[in-house]
């Protein structure tokens, strides 16, 4: 029984793969990428006297990348909205003003602590201000990722079992037979459950709004925006696993493997920035990555298109390789007509191949 | 016009799939490609449904719109009701109003189906299953139409009944290609190509099979196997001889269609025939 079982396993890859590898991966996340210690907070000082501000704070868990005597308060609100501060300190008569990027949860804590500190020492209260999640709620923080992560498992999970339930029952033949286009087979297996993943999408964000009072504070235009590009993409990650499974259980578990990495390294929970330099890479190549940026800009810091593009052009050329690699492989799985075979169809003659 | 394959080659990695197979399928008749399971019977009608490209040789099939296909599998949705997967068979060719009406209607009678059309296709018996796939792919009409094994594993009553219905297309000008592992099915086609380890052991109509049976074929009763060169026919074994006389205690036979096929694949087996 266990020589039989062993010979079962060897021949199936993925399984060994996956118990082998899948432990290497959390091993390495908890180790490397699970941190929620922050030991470097992106810092803008603006106002006469940032220049001096700068030079106290630098050296400490504060890394000052902006200091802009000539600025103002709003444009340190600007800089903290477009995620280029996660503390900005506002210098000029009376006490500074610190203003934190409530969205940064660990980050926010970890300065806090820190200012705490330098009051003591320095004897200067500067005066907090929390902006876009004043109350530092969790839940504010994890609904708009939450709703990525949702959208990863039905556009991956549930799209590649539609896909492979397909071939599994010998309509992928059947289809491949039909006088359908591939574009046509290929939208018409993507499109429902588009669909089903834009309502549960709406679904989520209602829910979260009304049960958790997390904010929609931006434009509904560019969340729609994102949301739609980063739905194309796990769509085709779930079209990509349907090409190399075979059966459903092969398929959960290649999906299963592209959906864990996405919880862990997204930002979804640990911070990107806390993680180590190499693993964090991994982390800018998940779709998820950018779509939380996306969702928590837009919904508690109202963050405008301008200053979405990156994430928002980085899930378009995502968008592109992934649905341009998936649509290529299930093309090859229809068995394509040559261009003699359709100009045949066309005029109704005989195919000869 | 007639449709088929001629000296086809399909290469997979290093081994021939099919070797220079020649399968003529006319309009009006039936074709069975028939052989053991790994013959390359549904290589041949891939090959012939546009679903494998050849490496080498001609295939002459109609456009798209003008196959019907079945896999092996049946290929049908099993969450989708009889009607519900006629409905969609019936969108991808573009068929609608009265004469999808009509057409849907003559098919549901034909395979008896008609009292089941609200029944879901996963909880159709295998034959009923079988059945419904057919008339997905004669729903359109088409001129050729290809089913691999569709009787396969399915009971003596639902097997006649497809054969009814395949016989009633090719009466009305369809152009029918049909693998089977049964012999005995093969026996009512207008041509039958016989496949053996992806090469044609024997091909024409049956009677010129029964024609080509080489040297001589006996009868013997007896518990064991007599030999190689014999096989099973209900309680007694044929046994038979490429060449010279009958083995001692073999009554001569005349041999039939089925005698015919097994000696055809039984000579391609033998050392220094195949290949």
């Amino acid at each position: 029984m266990v020589f039989k079982e062993f010979r079962e396993l060897r021949r199936d890859r993925r399984t060994v793969a996956m118990m082998i590898a899948l432990p290497v991966i959390l091993l390495v996340v908890f180790g490397y990428a699970a941190n929620f210690k922050v030991s470097d907070i992106p810092t803008a000082v603006v106002g006469p006297g940032a220049t001096q501000a700068a030079a106290v704070l630098n050296g400490s868990v504060f890394h000052v990348s902006e200091v802009d005597p000539a600025a103002g308060e709003p444009a340190a609100q600007d800089l903290l909205r477009d995620g280029k501060a996660v503390v900005a300190v506002v210098t000029g008569a009376g006490a500074p003003r610190v203003l934190l990027d409530g969205t940064q949860l660990f980050s926010v804590q970890t300065a806090e602590t820190a200012l705490g500190k330098m009051a003591s020492t320095t004897g200067i209260q500067p005066q907090v201000k929390i902006l876009y999640n004043p109350s530092l709620s969790t839940s504010w923080v994890m609904v708009p990722g939450l709703a990525g992560l949702i959208l990863v498992f039905i556009g991956t999970l549930i799209t590649s079992l539609g896909v492979v339930r397909e071939r599994q029952s010998g309509t992928l033949e059947q289809l491949a037979v039909m006088p359908f286009r591939a574009w046509e087979v290929i939208a018409g297996k993507i499109l429902p459950y588009l669909i089903v993943a834009a309502v549960d999408l709406v679904l989520i964000v209602v829910i979260g709004m009304g049960v958790f009072h997390v904010p929609f504070a931006g434009n509904v235009g560019s969340f729609a925006l994102g949301a739609a590009l980063f739905l194309l993409v796990t769509l085709g990650m779930g079209i990509l696993v349907s090409t190399v499974s075979q059966n459903q259980g092969q398929a959960i578990q290649l999906a299963f493997m592209l959906v864990l990495p996405q919880v862990l390294l997204s930002g979804l929970i640990f911070p990107v920035s806390s993680m180590a330099a190499g693993v964090r890479w991994i982390s800018y190549v998940l779709p998820l990555t950018y779509f939380i940026q996306v969702s928590r800009g837009v919904m508690l810091k109202a963050m405008p298109l301008s200053g979405l593009w990156e994430p928002i052009g980085l899930l378009a050329v995502l968008a592109v390789v992934v649905l341009g690699l998936a649509i290529f492989r299930f093309r090859r799985d229809l068995a394509p007509s040559s261009g003699k075979e359709r100009a045949a169809a066309r005029s109704g003659e005989p195919v000869a191949s | 016009m007639s449709w088929g394959l001629r000296e086809v080659t399909v290469t997979r990695g290093h081994t021939e799939a099919l070797a220079g197979v020649t399968v003529p399928v006319d309009p009006a008749g039936v074709t069975v490609v028939v052989g053991g399971d790994g013959a390359g019977k549904s290589t041949c009608l891939q090959v012939l449904a546009g679903l494998l490209q050849p490496s080498l040789g001609t295939v002459l099939r109609p456009p798209k719109e003008r196959i019907g296909y079945v896999p092996a599998t049946a290929g049908l949705y099993a969450d989708l009701t009889v009607q519900e997967n006629l409905d969609f068979s019936a969108s991808a060719y573009r068929l609608s109003g009265a004469d999808y009406r009509q057409r849907a209607h003559t098919l549901l009678e034909q395979t008896g189906l008609g009292p089941a059309r609200r029944r879901l296709g996963g909880q159709l018996s295998g034959g009923m299953q079988r059945k419904l796939a057919v008339a997905m792919a004669l729903l359109h009409a088409p001129a050729l139409l290809v089913l691999d094994e569709p009787t396969t594993g399915v009971d003596p009553v639902s097997r006649a009944e497809l054969w009814r219905l395949i016989s009633a297309a090719a009466a009305d000008g369809t152009a029918v290609a049909v693998s089977t592992t049964y012999v005995n099915e093969a026996a009512r086609a207008a041509l039958v190509v016989l496949l053996e380890d992806g090469k044609t052991a024997a091909s024409g109509t049956p009677a010129q099979i029964l024609d080509g049976f080489p040297g001589r074929l006996g009868v013997m009763d007896g518990a064991e196997r007599p030999g190689p060169l014999s096989w099973r026919r209900g309680v007694t074994w044929r046994v038979w001889a490429p060449e010279g006389a009958l083995p001692a205690g073999a009554r001569p036979a005349a041999p039939d269609f089925q005698d015919a096929v097994v000696a055809a694949a039984l000579a391609r087996q033998r050392p220094g025939q195949g290949g």
